[in-house]
């Protein structure tokens, strides 16, 4: 389609729209929201993301003519001497697929929560935070807008910080339940400190960046970078290794993932949105964002694709030993997150981009179809027990997989989308998955073995792990009374999941072999690439791993289903491998033995020590109260009374005198009056006299 | 040393000495005596001053009616001395030097003046002083202060007699 | 009377001196008033003898005046002091000093 060259300008300058809408869907429903009703709330929170879903299409279609993109300047920020740092939006290809994967699922998400979150608020017992939530949404959905669209490192970290402050809010969203009663508000903490020492990196790498180049802008940067020349090589390699610092953080990579288990606290939309889909994937945008500089530190691309591929591999380890459903979701995100990182630490962008988008489908999906699934267990749980709790007295806990089983017969809809999902996830041909991580393990072959190995095994794993979430969740029979009453959710839950599986089936489009829509589209922006050539031996090994990993989870729980109690047969072929598993191999414990225990003895011997003994007590009251009482209590004895009052009174005491002795003057003796008289007429005698004489 | 001068100066000298005699007697009716001669001197002088009427009125009225008012307060209160208690001091020091810076003022400034005229030397127009001139005067160009006058003197008896009336007796 | 006029001034003068220390000097207050009289008196005398010399017989009418209110005022005056002496029982100047400051 061809149009006139007015229009694609105009498009392009309605890009700061795509800000503005979120912007507005969340002050009119600060405003308004709670007065207006629930229906309103979730209706313009969706019209607002849908909006800006619109302006990013009209974004790609403008894109199309002009390939090479638009700079549109906002507003001026910074302009301090050397840095000047505007507030500017790039819009080019990269962006642009970006916003749209972004505004796109979004939207589908913000229809699911809208449903969704009616029930859990309700089931959480305080209907009234509806309206935050979609708040809250919104403005996740403005922080990523501007993170993707930043013309510079500094607008690319105010997104960044955005959207982790939204992380941390939705994470602990129910902040008075969790375990003994703060656990959700502690994973939104540990969230936010992971997410803050890799901030910490990315800060070191804009210090760095503008230290050597002079500029924050991306472009200006590539530029100095590239003409710098070899010299440049060592400044070059640090800010790299800084920015993985900040995607590590960002994109829960080792050794900053343990925030994104716990993350799994908030509500279902929340991960399917922010920790499976969007926020997750920014540091991987990052990294391709700033690919020339990673061109140009070939050590810092070798570190961040063997840290992707080890992340790849340890998180699917831990996947296989999870009981939680959405727990086993989120290790599986670390370990596609992994394979995201390793690809584009290996130089294959266009590959980690493409896994990145198809990802995000089957990812989101599965997260709503996980949530259905938790919904219609509590539905059925409350059904089961008829409104009075737990019918055994113990703790039900909705999420554990052990209380689910046989739920394809009674949740028809979600289990086809969820199965859908999987098979995506587990990279079986032609859905989407496939294609994506096939061409990320073609550019690992062509690479490096060790990551290809890596994430070979990572693959089979997921494939594993996948087909034992589905098998014990929807195959076989009820193990609980809440699985044999859970009954199917309503369409506004339901069909964000059928959109989702249908981009899922056909998301593999965007970049079949040979055509590379994809790669020739991002190529305008990250220059050709090298496509590897289709190779049907890498991508028939992997095809035949995965389908080995779903057999073998078949003869474990597809088999033999497993009934109520009966604990998990890998546990007895592994042994303490499953253990370890289990328990995540221990990682939270460590950090908290090495890093947690220490600051918290820290932050109380400062705390009482320093604060309240040394300031507060002494400081304070000694030095600072005690002192001004003095000080005051010398004003009001040693000089008011007898330096003011002292003159005040001093001056009447003068008058009193005057006064008297003048009284004197009146001697009631009338003689006395007389000689005054005659005193008085001397006088003027003779002052007339002597006048005359003169 | 003309006649004339011989006999004012006895006069003067008189009129003084009964001045003195007054301020200095110890008894009041001496005193008011004294007076009432200074007085009838002073008359004299204004018969040689062709001051005639003013001479009969000054015998009549000052000498005769006013002094014999003072003669009867005397009598009434006594004339006690008036002398006791403390007496002021630096009283009379100062009035004697004051008034003799008056007289020593009054002295210069007549003697800076001239002698001035011989009276003889003033021709003066028939009957000068006599009651027709007077009166003529009084009740042509001095009416209203005439009319002042006599109302001063009704006040004046007014006022005597309501300060010296007993205070009417409060009814029980 | 063929005397120089300032005769006859220094005369009243003196005489005027001779009444204001009657005035100051004695505490008898019918005394210190009839020294006031001779302060008059010695005024009289005066105008009658500058009367004479300028030939103006409106001295003798000042003189008339005076005299009348040399009267008049004798009459308050001395019943003030009969007054006064009725409350104090005495005529000593001195003792009338209630206005004392």
């Amino acid at each position: 389609m061809h149009f006139s060259e007015a229009a694609v300008e105009g498009w392009f300058a309605l890009v700061p729209l795509i800000i503005a809408f979120p912007v507005a869907g969340l002050l009119v429903n600060l405003a308004l929201g709670r007065r207006l009703g629930e229906r309103f709330t979730g209706f313009a929170a969706s019209a607002a993301v849908a909006l800006a879903f619109g302006v990013a299409v009209l974004q790609a279609l403008a894109l199309q003519q002009h390939p090479e993109g638009a700079r549109i300047v906002v507003a001026d920020w910074i302009a301090m001497g050397a840095l000047s740092v505007p507030w500017a939006i790039k819009v080019d290809t990269l962006s642009a697929t970006m916003m749209l994967m972004v505004t796109g699922v979004s939207t589908l998400i913000h229809l699911y929560a809208a449903g969704y979150m009616h029930d859990d608020v309700r089931f959480q017992g305080d209907p009234g935070r509806y309206t935050r939530f979609f708040i809250f949404f919104n403005l996740f959905v403005a922080a990523m807008m501007i993170l993707i669209t930043g013309d510079s490192f500094l607008t690319l970290f105010v997104g960044w910080e955005g959207v982790g402050l939204c992380s941390y809010l939705l994470i602990g969203f129910w902040y008075e339940k969790g375990k003994d009663g703060i656990g959700n508000a502690v994973a939104g903490k540990k969230a936010f400190v992971a997410n803050r020492i890799g901030d910490f990196g990315f800060l070191i790498a804009m210090f760095l960046t503008f230290g050597a180049f002079g500029s924050l802008t991306f472009d200006t940067v590539f530029e100095h970078a590239e003409a710098a020349g070899p010299q440049a090589g060592l400044v070059i390699t640090l800010i790299t290794l800084f920015l993985l610092l900040g995607a590590a953080g960002k994109s829960a990579q080792l050794p900053l993932f343990v925030w994104l288990p716990d993350a799994m606290a908030g509500p279902t939309p929340v991960s399917a949105l922010i920790h499976a889909a969007t926020m997750v994937t920014a540091g991987v945008y990052m990294i391709t964002r700033t690919h020339v500089l990673f061109h140009l530190a070939p050590i810092s691309s070798s570190v961040v694709a063997i840290v992707g591929a080890a992340t790849a591999f340890f998180a699917a380890t831990i996947a296989v030993g999870q009981y939680d459903i959405k727990k086993v979701l989120a290790y599986s995100t670390i370990s596609q997150l992994g394979f995201m990182v390793a690809a584009v630490g290996m130089g294959a962008y266009v590959a980690g981009m493409f896994h990145l988008v198809t990802h995000a489908f089957f990812k989101a999906l599965l997260f709503l179809g996980s949530g259905s699934v938790i919904l219609g267990i509590e539905h059925g749980h409350h059904r089961a027990t008829h409104g009075h709790g737990d019918a055994h007295g113990g703790h039900f806990d909705p999420q554990d997989m052990r209380n689910m089983g046989g739920m394809a017969s009674r949740m028809k809809v979600t289990f086809a989308v969820y199965l859908m999902g999987a098979l995506a996830l587990a990279g079986i041909p032609p859905l989407a998955g496939f294609f994506s991580k096939d061409e990320i393990l073609l550019a690992a072959q062509g690479g490096n073995l060790l990551v290809y190995a890596l994430l070979t095994a990572a693959a089979f794993l997921t494939a594993f792990y996948m087909g034992r979430q589905v098998l014990l969740v929807f195959f076989g029979r009820a193990r609980s009374q809440a699985a044999a009453q859970a009954v199917e959710n309503p369409p506004l839950i339901v069909v964000p999941l059928v959109a989702l599986a249908g981009l899922s089936m056909l998301g593999g489009a965007l970049n079949l072999p040979g055509v590379h829509t994809l790669g020739t589209w991002l190529g305008h922006t990250l220059g050709e690439e090298h496509a590897p050539e289709f190779s049907l031996l890498v991508a028939g090994i992997s095809t035949a791993l995965a389908l080995a990993a779903i057999v073998l989870a078949w003869s474990l729980y597809g088999r033999r289903p497993l009934v109520e109690n009966q604990p998990d047969p890998l546990e007895a072929r592994l042994g303490g491998l499953f253990v370890a598993l289990h328990r995540k191999w221990w990682v939270d414990e460590f950090y908290d033995w090495l890093i947690v225990r220490r600051y918290v003895r820290l932050a109380n011997v400062l705390a009482h020590q320093v604060d309240t003994i040394f300031w507060h007590n002494w400081f304070h009251d000694s030095v600072l109260a005690a002192g001004f009482r003095r000080g005051t209590r010398w004003l009001a004895e040693a000089f008011d009374m007898p330096v003011i009052d002292g003159a005040s009174a001093a001056l009447a005491r003068l008058v009193q005198r005057a006064g008297g002795g003048l009284r004197r003057v009146q001697s009631g003796y009338v003689r006395n009056y007389a000689v005054y008289i005659l005193a008085g007429v001397v006088l003027m005698l003779s002052f007339f006299l002597v006048r005359s004489l003169s | 040393m003309t006649p004339d001068l011989i006999l004012f100066l006895g006069l003067a000298v008189l009129a003084i000495a009964s001045a003195v005699a007054m301020l200095a007697g110890r008894n009041a009716v001496y005193s008011a005596l004294f007076l009432v001669l200074n007085l009838v001197t002073v008359a004299i002088l204004y018969l040689l001053l062709n001051a005639a009427f003013i001479a009969m009125v000054q015998i009549t009225v000052y000498a005769g009616a006013i002094m014999v008012l003072f003669l009867f307060v005397i009598m009434l209160l006594g004339g006690q001395q008036a002398g006791s208690g403390p007496d002021l001091p630096w009283q009379r020091p100062v009035s004697v030097v004051l008034s003799v810076a008056l007289v020593v003022l009054m002295a210069y400034a007549l003697l800076a003046g001239g002698r001035g005229p011989l009276l003889a030397d003033v021709a003066l127009q028939e009957g000068f002083g006599s009651p027709q001139s007077i009166g003529r005067l009084l009740f042509r160009d001095y009416l209203i202060p005439f009319e002042a006058i006599s109302g001063l003197l009704l006040a004046a008896m007014v006022g005597a007699i309501v300060l010296t009336r007993d205070e009417p007796k409060e009814k029980p | 009377m063929n005397v120089p006029t300032s005769y006859v001034v220094a005369l009243s003068a003196i005489l005027f001196t001779l009444g204001a220390i009657g005035v100051l000097i004695r505490r008898n207050a019918i005394i210190a008033f009839m020294s006031v009289e001779l302060m008059l008196n010695a005024a009289n005398l005066a105008f009658i003898a500058y009367a004479r010399s300028l030939q103006q017989l409106s001295g003798h009418i000042f003189v008339f005046f005076i005299i009348a209110v040399a009267a008049a005022e004798v009459a308050v005056g001395l019943a003030l002091i009969v007054t006064i002496f009725k409350t104090k029982n005495s005529i000593d100047v001195d003792q009338a000093s209630s206005l004392k400051g």
